[in-house]
């Protein structure tokens, strides 16, 4: 039985007060909040074995590599993975897609070949290839958005896999809209014009089960910060066979097998792509974190979420005055724990201040969509709220009062 | 941050502003914006015998921005470029008579920066460090 109240009572930082008021945080999508068993973790490894990593042969350091290599098992086992060969751990899910670009990019990726996104994309998974494509002389493509922009145009999709792009790269679900795309199908269809995929999984891991292998892509981007872990940590996941042809981009310890004054041969996967001394603290926070995710199960943490946003939907629509963006509540099964309104006639940075002052914590802002959201509003800027295991239908409540407030101040009228 | 942040004087700033619209007359106008809230923001200013005779304003943004902007302008009208060129924080937290704290502080300066600027362009001095700041 899936008990948000207790699960809430895991994270200290929800027990504080802000503004005299129970702390209700809804900007998960940003960053999760963190706990406890989390937090202990690195603090056991840095009160009884920090030493580093896949070196050192006494007790401590390897209790740490052990540490270390249990998170990558137990990453590699939460999203279907083959093994450690396949999870490369990186600093997030930015630099994850950025080491896509300047490695398979780099060497695949020619004049005139098409790269094709989409226009729901978060900034990470644009500028990279806007500087790809510029630097190859290649195309950036965008499949356009459908019925009230909520949806990617699957039509418009084939008929750009038609240009034969090299590279399909499409989030699972989107940050702004809270759509979950198709992306077992979207693969498949990539797959057959010859194109490989990635799949930014930044929403969609931390909220849902996610099956790499199910899906069938070939790259997978995900942060550790957004699931429960701490910020620095996240991972790439690759196919073996593509990760074994690309080439390294950080040169240094720990991703070579030997060097010599001419030259340097390259350490097996994972480590060929993680040179220097790791994040071990993150590594082994994530570990800890996948830990209390698989506690719960990830079926019981979408279920819980979508039974959320079925419920703030609900409550939001009886409000004339809000607007949300993205699928309808009818069709919940295709939409995530993220939520874009706006109140008609505040502007959302207004909204954002006031809910502070109420204790509740929004985003407001252009998300890091920019090419999206400045689709949406003429503001360039919205509101966000987004849901997590924490979360529960007296955070919705207090949401709703606090747009009384705000439709109050700023003297809106229904 | 001061509790009244969204103090009726400041709304009704919002609402009913002083010296929106555009200066066909202008001797300098300077735009500016802020990408990360979408707060974006003209400034006309009118010069004459070394003080501005006039001064308006369009843009779309937040409480903050829209309504320090109105305010803004309405108490600069006469002064000397000299008086505008020395206006800093403390002076727009006086003006509105709020701290918007460190978040809100960029849309609370973004009238006062483009002000500014549009004096330095009109006298073609270059853009002092204390206004890049803003």
């Amino acid at each position: 039985m899936f008990d948000a109240e207790r699960i809430r009572r895991d994270f200290p930082i929800l027990s504080t007060a802000s503004h005299g008021k129970r702390f209700v945080y809804l900007d998960s999508a940003a960053t999760s909040q963190k706990p406890k068993s989390v937090i202990d973790a690195i603090v056991d490894y840095y009160n009884t074995y920090n030493a580093n990593i896949n070196r050192g042969v006494y007790e401590i350091s390897e209790r740490a590599t052990d540490a270390f290599i249990a998170s990558k098992e137990k990453l590699a086992k939460f999203i279907g993975a083959h093994g450690i060969e396949e999870t490369i751990y990186v600093r997030n899910a930015t630099e994850a897609l950025n080491l896509v670009a300047l490695s398979w990019g780099e060497r695949n990726i020619k004049s005139g070949d098409h790269i094709l996104i989409t226009e729901m994309e978060h900034h990470s998974n644009i500028v990279p290839w806007q500087m790809l494509a510029k630097r190859k002389g290649a195309v950036l493509d965008y499949v356009k958005l459908t019925h009230g922009m909520a949806y990617l145009d699957m039509e418009d999709l084939e008929a750009k896999l038609e240009k034969s792009p090299k590279l399909v790269s499409v989030t699972h679900v989107s940050n702004v809209l809270g759509t979950v795309n198709d992306v077992k199908r979207i693969t498949k269809l990539a797959h057959e014009c010859g194109a490989t995929v990635l799949i930014d999984g930044a929403q969609s891991v931390p909220h849902m089960r996610v099956d790499v292998a199910a899906i069938g892509c070939d790259f997978m981007a995900l942060s550790g910060h957004k699931m429960l872990a701490p910020t620095g940590i996240g991972a790439l996941y690759g196919r073996r066979e593509l990760l074994e042809a690309m080439e390294p981009v950080l040169g240094g310890g720990d991703m070579i097998r030997s060097v010599s004054m001419h030259g340097a041969t390259w350490n097996d996967l994972p480590w060929k792509f993680e040179a220097g001394t790791s994040n071990i603290e993150g590594a082994i926070g994530l570990g800890a974190a996948l830990d209390y995710l698989d506690g719960i199960g990830m079926d019981s943490v979408r279920e819980h979420e979508q039974e959320l946003t079925r419920y703030a939907m609900d409550r939001f629509s009886e409000i004339n005055a809000v607007s949300v963006f993205g699928p309808p509540a009818s069709d919940i099964e295709n939409r995530s724990g993220v939520m874009a309104f706006a109140i008609k006639g505040v502007h959302p940075h207004d909204v954002a201040t006031i809910f502070d002052r109420e204790g509740i914590a929004i985003r407001a802002g252009h998300h890091c969509a920019m090419p999206l959201v400045t689709q949406l509003v003429t503001e360039k800027a919205l509101s966000r709220m987004s849901f997590y295991i924490y979360n529960t239908k007296e955070d919705v409540d207090r949401v709703v009062d606090a747009v009384g407030v705000v439709k109050r101040i700023m003297r809106i009228k229904d | 941050m001061s509790e009244n942040i969204y103090a009726d004087e400041l709304i009704d700033e919002y609402e009913h502003p002083h010296n929106k619209g555009s200066l066909s007359d202008a001797d300098v106008h300077v735009h500016n914006d802020n990408p990360l809230c979408g707060d974006e923001l003209t400034i006309y200013v009118k010069v004459g015998g070394g003080a501005l005779k006039d001064v308006k304003f369009e843009g779309s943004g937040c409480v903050i921005s829209m309504g320090t902007a109105g305010k803004l302008t309405e108490s600069v009208k006469g002064k000397s470029l000299a008086e505008i060129e020395a206006l800093g924080v403390p002076d727009i937290v006086t003006l509105i008579g709020i701290d918007p704290g460190p978040a809100r502080l960029k849309c609370a300066t973004l009238s006062l920066r483009t002000l500014k600027e549009a004096v330095f362009l009109y006298q073609h001095k270059a853009v002092d460090e204390a206004t890049k700041r803003l």
